[in-house]
């Protein structure tokens, strides 16, 4: 199971990029794809969506589940992968490049000092399983 | 939880085991259940289907006490054959959809879902008090893994000695796997053409060994899904259960005119809400629970649903109001708030 260093992580499972002007990248970890199974289904948010820290905003169906994916952060949606709606199976065969979600332009730089870093989520993992 | 004879082998292949009916199981191998499904509509997949519940109903009145406990018609079927049938409650709905296979002109091998053996047990025995033949549990005494795919024939050839071009669909044989005692039938339950082998729990793991190594992938119980629903066949707990008339279904067929246990509930019954099967025609996958509207009014509920591997297209299996049950219907499914277009269609979902 891959849980990137240079990354950050919320317990529900998404990463999220250290910001770029004030963007980061979202997605799940390898540890929720492999959990999910075969994706077949994504579901994004609209581009200027207003989200809260919290807000499911996306949907993740595998085979057999769909799963609520949240904002990790306050912010507004800049972009979304549009990519997937042709190749879900990028989530499952590369989650934290060409399967990632969406980018939100982040409100509160506060908040990502708040997220998981690659250790924390590590152990949060462990603990579930 | 309770561990079939090839828990092992699961576990050794890398399997994702989940709880199903109080057994653990593999939903999935490593590659997943898309290319599990794939290898089965292309090739030859295998799965482990021994959860799944043996009765053996034998005596002089077996023939006569089936025929009036289940909805299809033992009488008809030439020894050796099995056929698909429904075992009914007296509410006009199921306790369970069963295969029953004539080994004997006296005595059938019943075999029924692994969430509902103990209930089918429990009532066979009590109807068939009025008979002459004993209902006896062989669920432990049976390994039973499927075989499917348009290669099965193929490859099942070449590890036993008979001649399988001549085995029919639904017929029997007995024969032998590496040394294995095996008795064969040429059904399934994914549409295309396969196998059931029934054998000694100790021989699975190497009846299971020889399918794989010449060729069969493992398959897991959601491929097992996927499959039976893109062929347009029910699972009970979803399509069928206590409350639902097999009469308003597309499996009508099943039930034949005979005087047969509940007849009074199922039959001459008006039909108030109707099965049928579900195209969407925007992208969404329905599940079951999700709600069907038409127009503006809830008319039913959707029971199974899942995203064609084959055909990508989101299908599904629906109870609806009677006048909302029509081919062609043009119905909405709500998934998360969205009402997304959906048609009624005749099942199968793919080109047989």
């Amino acid at each position: 199971m891959q849980i990137p260093d240079n990354l950050r992580y919320t317990a529900s499972h998404e990463w999220v990029s250290a910001p770029v002007d004030g963007v980061v990248t979202v997605g799940i970890t390898d540890y929720a794809q492999d959990q999910l199974g075969d994706v077949v289904y994504v579901e994004l948010p609209d581009v200027g969506t207003d989200v809260s820290a919290g807000d499911p905003v996306a949907v993740v169906e595998s085979v057999k589940t769909a799963s609520d994916i949240y904002a990790p952060v306050t912010g507004s949606v800049e972009a979304v992968n549009a990519g997937l709606d042709d190749a879900p199976e990028h989530i499952n065969e590369s989650p934290f490049d060409t399967g990632w979600l969406f980018k939100i332009r982040v409100g509160d730089a506060g908040q990502l000092g708040e997220l998981l870093d690659a250790g924390g989520y590590q152990r949060a993992v462990e603990k579930e399983g | 939880m309770k561990r079939t004879p090839l828990y092992d082998t699961h576990v050794a292949l890398g399997a994702r085991m989940v709880e199903f009916a109080g057994w653990s199981m593999p939903v999935h191998y490593p590659t997943g259940i898309h290319q599990e499904h794939i290898a089965v509509r292309s090739d030859v997949g295998l799965f482990d289907v021994s959860h799944m519940g043996e009765i053996r109903v034998l005596g002089d009145g077996a023939t006569a006490f089936l025929q009036f406990a289940t909805l299809n018609d033992p009488g008809r079927l030439k020894l050796g054959r099995g056929q698909y049938t429904m075992l009914p409650n007296d509410r006009g709905g199921l306790i369970d959809d069963l295969y029953v296979y004539r080994e004997k002109e006296q005595e059938y091998l019943v075999v029924a879902n692994a969430a509902n053996v103990e209930g089918v047990l429990g009532h066979l025995r009590t109807l068939a008090e009025g008979y002459d033949c004993h209902v006896v549990d062989e669920s432990a005494t049976w390994a039973l893994m499927a075989l499917q795919g348009p290669g099965s024939a193929l490859l099942l050839g070449h590890v036993v000695d008979d001649d399988l071009t001549e085995l029919r669909k639904n017929a029997t044989l007995v024969t032998s796997v590496s040394g294995c005692p095996v008795r064969l039938s040429r059904t399934g339950y994914t549409g295309e053409d396969g196998f059931e082998l029934f054998c000694h729990p100790t021989d699975a793991p190497i009846v299971w060994d020889v399918l794989t190594d010449a060729g069969a992938v493992p398959c897991g119980l959601g491929a097992r899904d996927t499959l039976r629903l893109e062929a347009g066949f029910p699972l009970y707990g979803h399509e069928f259960d206590e409350t639902t008339n097999p009469l308003c279904s597309p499996f009508a067929w099943v039930v034949k005119d005979k005087p047969f246990y509940g007849r009074e509930a199922m039959w001459d019954r008006s039909c108030p809400r109707r099965l049928v099967g579900l195209r969407l025609l925007e992208r969404g996958i329905p599940r079951q629970g999700y709600r069907v509207f038409r127009g503006d009014a809830a008319v039913g509920q959707v029971t199974s649903g899942t995203l064609s591997p084959l055909t990508r297209e989101s299908i599904g299996f629906a109870w609806v109001d009677a006048e909302a049950a029509e081919e062609g219907t043009e119905l909405r499914v709500e998934i998360r708030g969205q009402k997304v277009p959906a048609t009624v269609v005749k099942p199968p979902f793919f080109g047989q």
